[in-house]
């Protein structure tokens, strides 16, 4: 294993793309992701990689779309307002089955919100943002560690399943400095890119990266496969982590930056005698229904914790069939809840069962 | 020794150096470690802060909201925080830019002028590390030997130069009476 | 036998969707005749945009990515970046390239980003049914303009050579017509330099083809070419405007 360095969120995932083997960039700056476009526009030239700032999100998102046809692991980060205006492209890049890395580091919307930490673009990330029927697949690490393992993921998930994955952070995790270790990279078995538009070099037929298909019968088709390969990573790529969930009354569930100060929350329940456990998805899409099901035999109440107006908390009710009352703790705009309010609002909830 | 710590003062006083000594300090010393500073448009001349938690387990919320341990250097961050401080905590005050005591009478105060000690030794940029050694000292948040160590982790390679100055200020806060 | 006249070899062999009348076809013929020429279709991408020329993915034999609306320098940028010995051509219509895709086209053109651009300028939005373009000439009747585009209302038409002419990174832009023999010839030694440059890795190269629509002008395809003649001319003179020359 390599040596611990502390590093900021935002420069552990730059670093992480490059052991990746992510050697292209294209990005526009924005608070509070810049760091990790300032990180890559210092080291790409050192490694061989070509950092681009575009004159927008939105070409920063295509030139994106093009290295990917190209056959390039590619990557481009942004915040709320920013993902906002890639999101066409990341239609585009979905409907052309192009496997790309995209950064959401939020922050408090709508409009132009805030810079603080956010979580209000969990629907964007996970049910859409853009248009048409398509699907990213959306990790959300909550420790600069997991930053770092989960931009490989991305990577490796994304060339797999030729998808768009999006790492969903937001400014805390972006900001916050913590040692890390950097494994080296090992690719999954990947698929060869056969499809890519890299030039025939007149030894093959040529090959076609598009999104339009005029007859709708083709289209619905086209559509369909994809919807296979979707099937495929809910099955096979779910993940969660569970803390104190095995005796727990109450599940508190949360993702990224809330799912650490849940979890200071609950350790002050238990301190206290009440049973209380985290339930942590890892994935937001695919969604680890089957671990909110497992635990909703068990549990008595769910409590979800989302620095939005209530994101996640349907697809908890979703998960579970609305088998166990979900609570909600939340707060908006850039506001970080803490873990007295969400001991709080457990307590009342433990008064109640 | 685990401890959470709030460093606040203007920007350009070396906050977040700071902040990264007693980090790196506890990560060297095998603990966990989190850093976080309040970022945003103060971040440029304004008020500026960080937290750090030094802990034997996991941590969770990265963010102090009661410190164990307030570093103040200016009345606005001391103003700010010193009503957050944890009962029986420890305020660190640099009285050459504060010219008044805490109200706090629960916690132990130390008033160290540490800006006027840094322009007297010849050092006027380490005002931060004279507070950093009298932190290590009357806390004992982490060892004076380990300091050595931290100090090639957070300063350049290409500004070694600026190890023996560091030294000077850690050991003129920490022999601070 | 000799043979004087063949289906260029980068040109697919099936049959296209434009309408009767219309250039799309000459310009076509002309990108694939070059890109013969050159020998470089097995090195080259294409990038289609969104308007007349959507299915140009289907007409050139050399790679081909289809394009967001006015995202074709973008999405070259992206795959110029990654392939840099390749040959890299976007083919844009007005509204495409002058209309929602002018800052990645200006900005392309900046970067000096090293592709050609073959931009066809036939002073409407064709493929939705003829509504005003950035190129429409003033007084022009469009379906968005029916009383005449009135610059006071609509503001005035777009010269894009001219425009881009002044960016440092720009290293070739020439403006020609699809109108008749001659200009069609004209035309063809005009993109086979915009290729040759960006071979020669000299920087962003565009070649504005004056184009017809017949259907959407209302006019059989001689009268359009005449119409293209009196009132596209004046406004849009044809031309190099500007050529960085050859050795640099």
């Amino acid at each position: 294993m390599a040596d611990k360095v502390l590093v900021k969120g935002n420069e552990a995932l730059g670093e992480a793309a490059i052991k990746a083997g992510c050697r292209f960039f294209f990005g526009y700056p924005i608070t509070p992701q810049t760091e990790l476009s300032e990180y890559l526009a210092k080291r790409f030239p050192k490694v061989g990689g070509t950092f681009l700032q575009a004159e927008s999100e939105v070409a920063a998102i295509n030139m994106v779309l093009g290295a990917a046809s190209a056959g390039a692991r590619v990557m481009t980060s942004s915040s709320s307002p920013g993902i906002s205006l890639k999101s066409e492209g990341i239609s585009y890049i979905a409907g052309s089955d192009l496997p790309a890395v995209i950064v959401n580091i939020q922050r408090g919307g709508p409009g132009l919100g805030g810079i603080q930490p956010s979580q209000a673009d969990y629907f964007q990330a996970t049910k859409g943002g853009g248009h048409g029927d398509y699907r990213l697949i959306v990790l959300a690490p909550n420790s600069v560690q997991e930053i770092v393992s989960l931009t490989f993921d991305a990577f490796d998930l994304a060339d797999l399943y030729r998808m768009p994955v999006m790492i969903l952070g937001d400014g805390m995790l972006g900001q916050m400095m913590e040692p890390v270790e950097f494994p080296e990279h090992s690719d999954r078995v990947l698929p060869e890119k056969t499809w890519a538009t890299d030039t025939t070099q007149g030894k093959r037929k040529k090959n076609i990266v598009n999104s339009l298909y005029i007859k709708p019968d083709v289209l619905e088709k086209i559509v369909l496969d994809r919807y296979a390969r979707y099937a495929e990573v809910e099955a096979k790529e779910a993940r969660a982590e569970t803390y104190l969930t095995d005796d727990a009354d109450i599940i508190i569930t949360a993702y990224g930056a809330t799912s650490r100060i849940s979890r200071n929350a609950v350790d002050a329940l238990r301190a206290s005698g009440i049973k209380a456990g985290l339930l942590r998805p890892i994935t937001l899409w695919p969604f680890p229904k089957a671990e909110y099901q497992r635990l909703a035999k068990t549990a008595k109440a769910f409590l979800t914790v989302e620095m939005s107006m209530g994101q996640m908390i349907e697809d908890v009710k979703l998960s579970i069939d609305c088998s166990r009352p979900v609570h909600f703790c939340g707060r908006t705009g850039g506001m970080i809840p803490t873990p007295g309010e969400i001991e709080a609002k457990a307590r009342e909830i433990a008064a109640s069962l | 020794m685990a401890g959470k710590m709030l460093l606040a003062g203007f920007g350009g006083q070396g906050i977040l150096f700071a902040g990264k000594m007693f980090t790196y300090a506890g990560m060297l010393e095998g603990k966990n470690v989190t850093n976080i500073p309040e970022y945003g448009p103060e971040m440029r001349g304004g008020t500026c802060n960080c937290s750090v938690i030094i802990d034997e387990n996991p941590i969770g919320s990265p963010l102090v909201l009661e410190p164990d341990i307030l570093i103040a250097m200016n009345l606005p961050s001391l103003a700010r925080f010193e009503n957050a401080v944890a009962p029986g905590g420890k305020i660190f005050i640099d009285n050459t830019l504060i010219d008044r005591e805490t109200t706090r009478e629960d916690v132990d105060a130390y008033y160290i002028p540490a800006t006027r000690l840094a322009a007297e030794a010849g050092i006027p940029k380490l005002a931060n590390v004279i507070l950093v050694g009298k932190v290590i000292r009357e806390s004992g948040i982490c060892s004076m030997e380990i300091m050595d160590k931290v100090l090639e982790k957070v300063v350049p390679p290409s500004r070694q130069a600026l190890i023996a100055p560091n030294k000077k200020a850690l050991e003129i806060g920490y022999n601070f009476e | 036998m000799k043979t004087v006249f063949e289906h260029p070899k980068a040109l697919s062999d099936v049959l296209m969707h434009y309408c009767p009348g219309c250039t799309h076809g000459i310009a076509h013929r002309l990108v694939a005749e070059v890109l013969d020429e050159l020998g470089v279709c097995g090195n080259t991408v294409g990038v289609a945009p969104v308007g007349c020329a959507v299915f140009a993915y289907n007409y050139f034999e050399c790679d081909m990515i289809e394009a967001a609306h006015g995202r074709a320098p973008a999405v070259a940028t992206g795959v110029k970046r990654v392939l840099p010995n390749s040959v890299v051509f976007t083919y844009q219509g007005d509204g495409d390239l002058a209309a929602i895709g002018t800052a990645e086209t200006v900005h392309a053109a900046t970067r000096g980003e090293n592709i050609t651009v073959i931009f066809i300028n036939n002073t409407n939005y064709g493929m939705t049914g003829g509504q005003m373009a950035p190129t429409t000439l003033p007084g022009q009747v469009t379906t968005t303009t029916p009383y005449g585009r009135d610059v006071k209302a609509n503001g005035h038409p777009i010269r894009v050579c001219e425009m881009l002419a002044t960016l440092s990174g720009t290293a070739y832009a020439e403006r020609v017509a699809l109108n008749n023999v001659k200009n069609v010839m004209a035309a063809k030694r005009a993109i086979k330099k915009a290729f040759e440059y960006q071979i020669a890795g000299k920087g962003f190269s565009i070649v504005e083809l004056l184009s017809t629509c017949p259907t959407n002008w209302g006019l059989a395809p001689t009268d359009a070419m005449k119409w293209l003649e009196e009132n596209m001319l004046p406004y849009y003179p044809l031309g190099v405007y500007k050529d960085i020359g050859g050795d640099k």
